[in-house]
């Protein structure tokens, strides 16, 4: 056997090595109820805002202060902290996907994707802004509601 | 009319690249006799083609042009107010149009070939067209059975299917009823293109993407017209200078998107491992390791079936990445796919097809052509039918084709028996292809999880941190190739003396060691946040990285005596180290300049457990301190036409008096998409640059907010009032030690806790933070109760009396939160770009220059 063909295996046994190490560290999607079961644990939960719970967010005191409620589609609901900035769409969203651990009776997020319903898809043209159907259209800046109590 | 034109040449296109594959492929195979006559007749259809792309390109153009809202395509991607120069961007916004400016591509490319290959003008074309049939295909827009084949660019409004939903626009106001006869008098503007997109660079770096994606193509066609016409190894020479020049311009392609993202999205970086960018990085990388091998093959005769393997894996993985882009598998994963559109099926058969083109080539016999076809068919039906049933199925199609092909390398093209010296360049040229090779696999086997999951019906998410995932296998990658880039310039081909080897690269490697000291002692790397073995791995990929741009700029002189019309490689190989190095520092030392220490520098209170944010508020006309700069949100202008608003943002250095203002703009509820849309400003240093964005912001209706603070000197518990209630001082301490942070030895803190209670309603505690030194006021936070409209913050402290200042009005503050990063040597980034493109295309002349030469 040439050097070379041993220096191939060797890096394409390394190759592989690094993929299954790879598929360790990949985590899941999951349900609040799953989420809450395996606390401490890094999980993709997938959920929506529930809106008849208020939400917290004030970004004089702290922009990097959300929290909420999340409800996912079994109806089980958890609390949502996150560090960052409102996410962009957060009331539009539909869906949202937080990436975190659940911890101490929260879920504590890094990262939220929000899932807005697809602009082309179901938009009915008639009410497009520009539209004259359309006319009450208002370029109000969302208000950032704030419950403090 | 445009588009009954454009879609009439759709179809013209899509029968004459059809005859071209067709009239070419019989030139190759048939007699010398009939060979002239089917030469001509694919050029013919090939010339067809081009006319009918470009004709198809005038009409989608036209319709754009003139807003044409009738048309899906215009109403979709335009808007009225969108501005000349990025009818161009809404042209490529769309799937359609940038299959079609890649059709575009391909057909410039073509007609090149044409002009210059004459040898290889039938195989190579007969490929050529068979894949702009394919890419046709995609933009047809035909039912076959139910099936859809292709979206039509030109498709009307009315037939799109996105009026159904809305009973405005049919008769009576019936879903059930048709379309009401005027119902474009009611369409008077499009939905824009996203305002993202709204950027000089979409204008620039899709052309250049694409001709890059189109390039690939011409290398991996050589090397099919290789083995087809078994002239194994002529295609080599003829294919290396294509190579280059897809190296070239997919590598400028891929990093012109890293520089927009970059400058326009707030990604917060140039490159963030996203699927799109992993789908078009990875075929870039094969190609690289394709070139190493074809040039080990022409000066050694070592490695012809790799180069052969990575060519044609280049372009399937090209394929590929339109699949994951194109087919909205990713739509959990990337921030910039396309939305599905309903082509799974048709993406997937143009991958198992190319996937299968090469052991069709490959192939010794037209009976094993002829198997090699009916297998193929068969196992596109099976995978229409069985993709669901049977877990895994595509995959095991793909990875057959791919075996196949290596197994029918192995019996057509030899390969020396001999084995290389390990002194030779080949030896560790070839190695280095390799790791590269496999360093693009992992990288794609970690994007395509989505993929897999839909595959095996899994639930696999990325995890923790995915980026990570992907920094800390590549910067190994990055000490190997580094190291390999440096050293391998100055071995010889066949057998390298060791003296000379030693006498040539030790300079270099000197200067190469006292830079790398220079950079670790004095610029220092201490990016620990994923430990301290990850850090010496970055220490280890930095020097590697040094010596491969050192070693490389230094072999100019040292081995090619300066002649740079020659040293293509040594050029490319010393941007690409730099490249390298400035990613590196780039990202170790990236650092977030607005860390918020105000919200919770507040010692108590009850968001005390939290974390620093790495977002700051800056209220408006308020100093906030960041860094080293005092920064001041001045005020924002808006577009004239759009919902776009400049944020006008001033920083005073600390140190110097250097000021400056950034501009970061956003969208706000930019048509319908209810909040932000940012764009960064920075400001740019030889050596680093500053990278603001506005995460979010708030600003009142209505009139201006022109109160002030009123200040209240008052005791403990003594009570001020404002119009809907009473505000207590309720606690007052001063402190020596805060923890945050720049709290040094000397200030003093002074904190003050503030009970607002409404009358007849609740009550509300706001917690001020003050901090002093020998008597200046370095910080105040302010606290806002915005449900009563009040702001507080504490003014003045001595002994037991305090000032209070108050601020109440009807619409509180307008204020934005910023975020800021330092990006230091950013420049060598794009410096280090610079260099492998002029790099590849010097190479590129000169191996063109050497085939006339050889010619004449």
């Amino acid at each position: 056997m040439k050097k070379i063909h041993i220096i191939l295996l060797v890096l394409t046994a390394a190759a592989i090595a690094v993929l299954v190490s790879f598929l360790q560290t990949t985590t899941t999607y999951d349900t609040v109820a799953i989420a809450k079961s395996k606390p401490g644990k890094f999980v993709h939960l997938m959920a929506k805002w529930d809106k008849s719970e208020p939400m917290e967010y004030d970004a004089i005191k702290n922009p990097n202060y959300l929290a909420f409620t999340a409800i996912d589609t079994l109806g089980d609901k958890v609390k949502v902290i996150y560090h960052s900035p409102k996410p962009e769409n957060f009331e539009l969203s539909e869906r949202l996907v937080m990436k975190g651990k659940y911890e101490e009776g929260q879920f504590v997020c890094q990262s939220i994707q929000t899932k807005c319903p697809s602009k082309y898809k179901d938009q009915d043209p008639s009410k497009h802004p520009g539209n004259k159907k359309d006319s009450a259209y208002n370029n109000t800046v969302a208000r950032v509601s704030t419950v403090k109590q | 009319m445009p588009g009954q034109v454009g879609h009439l040449f759709i179809l013209v296109s899509l029968i004459a690249s059809l005859t071209a594959a067709f009239a070419y492929f019989k030139a190759v195979q048939a007699t010398p006799d009939a060979k002239a006559g089917w030469l001509k007749l694919g050029r013919m259809a090939f010339l067809t083609e081009v006319a009918s792309v470009l004709i198809i390109f005038a009409a989608l153009l036209h319709i754009l042009y003139h807003h044409l809202f009738e048309y899906k395509y215009a109403w979709q991607h335009t808007s009225l107010s969108l501005e000349f120069k990025y009818i161009m961007s809404a042209f490529w916004e769309g799937q359609e149009g940038s299959t079609l400016l890649w059709a575009f591509w391909h057909c410039v490319l073509g007609v090149i070939i044409i002009k210059r290959e004459k040898k290889w003008e039938a195989p190579v074309m007969s490929v050529v067209s068979f894949a702009q049939f394919f890419l046709a295909t995609m933009i047809v827009g035909i039912y076959i059975f139910d099936v859809k084949i292709g979206s039509n660019p030109f498709i009307l409004l009315r037939d799109s299917g996105v009026l159904n939903e809305a009973p405005a626009m049919h008769v009576n106001f019936d879903l059930s009823q048709p379309i009401r006869p005027d119902y474009l008098s009611m369409i008077t503007d499009g939905n824009d293109l996203n305002p993202l997109l709204q950027n000089y660079w979409m204008v620039i770096h899709p052309p250049i993407l694409f001709l890059g994606f189109a390039s690939t193509l011409i290398p991996f066609a050589f090397a099919m017209a290789g083995i087809w016409t078994k002239d194994i190894k002529g295609w080599v020479t003829r294919a290396i200078p294509w190579t280059l020049f897809s190296v070239a311009f997919l590598g400028l392609g891929i990093m012109m998107g890293a520089k927009w993202a970059y400058e326009s999205l707030n990604f917060g970086g140039y490159w963030a491992w996203d699927p799109v960018e992993n789908a078009s990085l990875v075929p870039w990388m094969i190609m690289v390791s394709g070139l190493h091998t074809m040039l080990i093959f022409k000066h050694s005769g070592y490695s012809l079936r790799s180069s052969f393997l990575f060519l044609a894996l280049s372009f399937v993985f090209i394929v590929y990445s339109t699949f994951l882009t194109k087919s909205g598998v990713l739509g959990d994963s990337s921030v910039h796919a396309f939305a599905d559109i309903g082509m799974n099926g048709q993406l997937f058969l143009f991958l198992i097809v190319f996937v299968w083109l090469p052991p069709f080539f490959a192939a010794s016999t037209n009976q094993q052509r002829l198997i090699i076809t009916g297998v193929t068919a068969v196992l596109s039906l099976a995978t229409y039918f069985l993709a669901e049933k049977l877990p895994g199925f595509p995959l095991y199609v793909i990875l057959g084709g791919v075996i196949t092909f290596i197994v029918l390398l192995n019996k057509r093209v030899p390969s020396i028996k001999k084995e290389e010296n390990v002194s030779s360049r080949e030896f560790w040229m070839f190695i280095g292809s390799l790791v590269f090779f496999l360093a693009a696999m992992i990288i794609i086997f970690q994007t395509s999880l989505p993929v897999f999951n839909k595959l095996f019906n899994s639930n696999k998410a990325p995890g923790e941190n995915d980026e990570f995932n992907y920094n800390k296998i590549q910067v190994l990658v990055a000490f190997v190739i580094g190291i390999l880039t440096a050293i391998t310039q100055y071995l010889k081909y066949k057998a390298t003396d060791t003296r000379f080897f030693w006498n040539k690269i030790l300079v270099p490697t000197i200067i190469s060691a006292l830079v790398a000291t220079f950079i670790l002692v004095v610029v220092k790397i201490n990016y620990d946040v994923h430990g301290m073995g990850f850090l010496i791995n970055i220490w280890l990929a930095l020097v590697a990285t040094v010596y491969a741009t050192i070693a490389n700029a230094a072999y100019i002189w040292v081995g090619l005596n300066g002649k740079l019309k020659n040293s293509g490689g040594s050029i490319a190989h010393f941007g690409f180290g730099l490249m390298l190095v400035g990613m590196i520092l780039s990202s170790s030392k990236k650092e977030i300049l607005s860390w918020n220490t105000s919200g919770i520098a507040v010692p108590f209170g009850e968001d005390s457990k939290e974390k620093t944010g790495e977002n700051l508020t800056l209220v408006k006309g308020v100093p906030m301190q960041m860094n080293n700069y005092m920064v001041t949100y001045v005020g924002d202008s808006a577009h004239p036409k759009k919902q776009q608003t400049y944020f006008k943002v001033h920083f005073k250095s600390k140190k110097n008096n250097e000021e400056f203002t950034l501009l970061p703009d956003a969208f706000v509820n930019y048509k319908g998409n209810e909040g932000l849309m940012a764009n960064p400003s920075s400001k740019h240093y030889w050596n680093h640059d500053v990278f603001t964005y506005v995460s979010s912001f708030y600003k009142p209706d209505g009139k201006s907010d022109t109160v002030s603070f009123k200040p209240n000197t008052v005791h403990l518990n003594d009570t001020v009032f404002y119009s809907k209630g009473y505000i207590i001082v309720e606690k007052l301490a001063a402190k020596d030690n805060l923890p945050v942070a720049g709290f040094s030895k000397t200030d003093t803190g002074y904190t003050a806790s503030v009970k607002v209670q409404q009358l007849n309603g609740p009550s509300y505690s706001a917690d001020l933070l003050m901090i002093r030194n020998q008597g200046n006021t370095l910080y105040q936070n302010l606290d806002t109760i915005t449900s009563q409209g009040l702001v507080l913050r504490l003014d003045d402290v001595g002994g037991s009396k305090i000032t209070l200042g108050v601020k109440e009005s009807d619409d509180v503050l307008e204020y934005l939160t910023l975020k800021a990063y330092k990006f230091p040597y950013i420049n060598l980034v794009w410096g280090g770009v610079v260099f492998l493109v002029i790099g590849s295309v010097v190479s590129m002349f000169r191996r063109i220059r050497l085939q006339r030469l050889k010619a004449a």
